[in-house]
């Protein structure tokens, strides 16, 4: 009875009482984590400079959150790994052959990492509230400034330790400038065109050759839930279509899904970059909304646009888009659309 | 064909078998009892004993004051010592009446009629209300209310609500098990009270024993079936059990009623059997006592008017250092500051959660956007936006975002990554805005 007397310090706060375990820290690392595959097979094609690239772009990426939280007095966010993550997208999305000191371009991986984090997501109000995906800026912002730079693509399979690779175009690039004939006899036939392009050994960013790499990250999220299959779905589905019916040389119905699908950034982008939950639509329906956007304009871009790639550029349009899809998509509140009906029933 | 169930809703481990196999048993007379005049929702009653004076069990104490309301009785016999204010589990402030038990356990007067059925409907929810049952599952509406629906209502169906989707408690699961008959009899009162001819038990499936000991029970039965659900938390939410169970779906800030539906808690029904046959009044209900935190976990008949501290007593006293002792279950109950909080006709359960396990959320981050709340709200909401609109003062906006649908089950801020206080920052918008 006196220890029941005993003075008992109780916790009190609001239910739920009980949390998952689901954290966000173990998001972002198990993201991280998904990327891996496709990130080794980077540094497996392009070298050790691939790693370089990819190991400054997280470096800069994490010193410019801490320097900003530093001056701006925020509270500290260190470990959430969504700086990793950014650093680490980024440098994916980067060509292994800016680890180049003559002619001089490893800053361009520390700015796009600094625009990637300070401008893109913390001035805009740090994590969760960013507008569009940092490490896709971050490489829009490089692209813009540094056009040459940034499209110098290494050969891939050069020696691992070698530092001045030969340089090459990317399938897509080979596409837009000289067509599809040429592309297939560059790779000798399709079937090897198909099998370079699954496996990675073909020029293009550091993470976004290997698509089978890339699928299996992508599969891991979905089977995890940290991704739902609409983005990616709807994504991919309407990007095939659309080369199906629009991509072919003079008649409909004879473009090549196949080839899209594995080529450029549309693996990196439709699983990992289109997928993210602070730039995407929060509403499944929105995100398929999104998706299908995504998909369209990508292939808009690579069918009729000056540029040979168009992932980017899509996911950054229907970034913007996000909240207005959201917006427009508003769920069912239980219970109010029967009462809609019974109400124009009873009239 | 998958068992029956609603869109959205987590799956939060369950807990039970910490005290699912422990019979009820009574609990230990206590020596002093605090009655709260207002146990339910509605008015609070008129206290109609003067200090000093001696009472039987079962004896008005409280007279309702109002329609919605509920009288309360002494749960002991004794001498009231005092009447004055004393904090609930909410830590609000009730008028209570203190009862010191002379343990004689004297009855008012308890009359077996075994022949009630025969009563008319009209005798028989005077008895459900001359003996002060309220919902027993938690919100304690006063269950004559729900008995009597305005004429062009029409009700054709009762609910019995065994789903106990809370994890941890087993105060239902425990009288579907070791009363199935009288539980069945208490829905038969409620069908004849309201004239419908249908009457359904909802249990989930993680309680088979109880799915089969209510079919059994039922069986025979015209017109009333048993029925395993899926486990899904709030699946024993009125709204979700309905739907649930009939596919009818209750508009926004409607009553189960406006789809011709009553729902009444398993332990409420057994009240019902109780009240009509005996003229039982409502004095004592089954209170699950568990968690990681508590000795030994146990489901006790209590005394309404007990002090948690008696209970906590009972069954060994903490493990392991409490954190938070919670009345209810961990999902919605409340957490007490104190353990003079007594066990009103609402308390389900007691749960103890040790210090080590307390899930602290006072460091919580930013909303990622990432979906887990919209999936899980079963009201359709957009927990993630209500969140971020209350914390930064848009409680208008917050408005248009439905935020007074949410019925607060907690199921967003469970499954939040971001540990964010959903809940908390709901019923903050709540309160600053009308409805």
């Amino acid at each position: 009875m006196d220890a029941m007397k005993k003075e008992h310090h109780l916790i009190v706060s609001v239910s739920p009482h009980v949390r998952s375990e689901e954290t966000t820290n173990r998001i972002m690392w198990s993201v991280s984590l998904a990327l891996l595959p496709a990130a080794l097979a980077g540094i497996y094609f392009f070298g050790l400079k691939a790693l370089f690239v990819t190991a400054l772009c997280i470096v800069s990426s994490v010193v410019s959150e801490q320097f900003y939280i530093k001056i701006i007095g925020k509270k500290s966010v260190a470990g959430d790994g969504s700086a990793f993550l950014t650093g680490l997208l980024l440098g994916m999305n980067m060509p292994a052959s800016l680890w180049s000191f003559s002619p001089f371009t490893v800053h361009v991986p520390v700015i796009a990492s600094f625009v990637a984090i300070v401008i893109t997501k913390q001035l805009f109000g740090g994590l969760g509230f960013n507008v569009f995906n940092p490490a896709l800026i971050g490489r829009a912002f490089a692209l813009i400034s540094w056009p040459k730079a940034m499209t110098i693509w290494n050969e891939p399979t050069a020696a691992f330790f070698a530092m001045d690779a030969k340089t090459t175009a990317t399938p897509l690039g080979i596409l837009k400038e000289e067509g599809i004939t040429k592309l297939i006899e560059v790779f000798g036939d399709k079937i090897s065109l198909y099998t370079h392009l699954l496996i990675g050994n073909r020029a293009g960013s550091i993470g976004e050759t290997s698509a089978i790499a890339l699928l299996i990250g992508g599969l891991f999220l979905l089977y995890r839930g940290y991704i739902t299959w609409h983005i990616p779905v709807s994504f991919l589905g309407t990007a095939a279509a659309i080369a199906w019916v629009f991509g072919g040389k003079g008649a409909l119905f004879t473009g090549d899904p196949i080839f899209h699908l594995i080529s450029g950034g549309m693996m990196l982008g439709a699983w990992f970059m289109a997928t993210d939950y602070v730039t995407s639509p929060s509403m499944r329906k929105g995100q398929i909304i999104f998706g299908i956007g995504c998909g369209f304009l990508t292939m808009i871009i690579r069918l009729k646009g000056g540029f040979p790639e168009g992932v980017m550029f899509a996911i950054l349009i229907m970034n913007c888009f996000a909240p207005l899809i959201d917006r427009g998509v508003r769920s069912k509140v239980f219970g109010a659309v029967k009462q809609e009906k019974a109400k124009e029933s009873g009239k | 064909m998958g068992l029956a169930t609603f869109k959205g809703g987590i799956h939060p481990p369950d807990k039970k078998t910490l005290a699912a196999n422990s019979s009820v048993v009574e609990s230990k007379p206590p020596k002093i009892v605090v009655i709260p005049l207002s146990q339910h929702i509605g008015a609070p009653c008129n206290s109609i004993v003067s200090i000093g004076q001696e009472v039987k069990k079962g004896e008005v104490i409280g007279e309702p004051a109002g329609f919605v309301s509920s009288p309360v009785h002494a749960s002991v016999s004794g001498k009231v010592v005092a009447i004055g204010e004393f904090p609930n589990a909410m830590g609000k402030m009730v008028n209570s009446v203190v009862i010191e038990n002379n343990g004689k356990e004297e009855w008012t007067s308890l009359k077996d009629n075994p022949d009630y059925m025969s009563l008319s409907p009209e005798e028989l929810k005077e008895k459900v209300k001359a003996s002060g049952i309220v919902g027993m599952g938690g919100a304690a509406f006063p269950t004559v209310v729900k008995l009597s629906p305005p004429k062009e209502k029409k009700i054709d169906a009762v609910l019995i609500n065994g789903a106990e989707c809370e994890p941890y408690l087993t105060a239902d699961y425990r009288l579907m098990i070791e009363k199935p008959k009288e539980i069945i009899e208490g829905l038969k009162v409620l069908m004849k009270v309201l004239g419908v001819q249908k009457g359904y038990i909802g249990i989930e499936n993680n309680k088979p024993d109880a799915v089969s000991k209510m079919k059994e029970a039922a069986s025979g039965e015209a017109g009333i079936e048993a029925l395993a659900m899926e486990v899904k938390y709030p699946q024993g939410a009125e709204k979700m059990l309905i739907k649930a169970m009939l596919g009818r779906e209750v508009p926004p800030r409607a009553l189960p009623m406006d789809v011709g539906v009553v729902v009444q808690n398993v332990g409420t029904a057994l009240a019902i059997y109780e009240a009509a046959r005996f003229g039982k009044p409502l004095i004592e209900r089954v209170v699950t006592v568990t968690g990681e935190g508590i000795a030994e976990p146990k489901n006790l008949m209590v005394k309404i008017g007990t002090k948690i501290s008696e209970l906590i007593e009972e069954c060994g006293g903490f493990k392991d250092g409490a954190g938070k002792v919670i009345s209810g279950g961990p999902m919605m109950g409340f957490a007490l500051s104190s353990l003079d909080v007594v066990v009103t006709k609402g308390t389900s359960g007691i749960l103890v959660i040790p210090e080590a396990e307390v899930a602290h959320t006072d460091d919580f981050g930013p909303c990622i956007r990432c979906s887990r709340c919209i999936d899980a709200c079963p009201m359709g909401l957009m927990p993630s936006m209500l969140s971020v609109l209350s914390e930064k003062g848009f409680y208008e906006e917050a408005k248009e975002y439905n935020l007074f649908d949410c019925f607060e089950c907690g199921s967003c801020a469970y499954v939040c990554p971001s540990k964010r206080p959903i809940v908390q920052l709901v019923r903050l918008a709540k309160s600053m805005v009308k409805p």
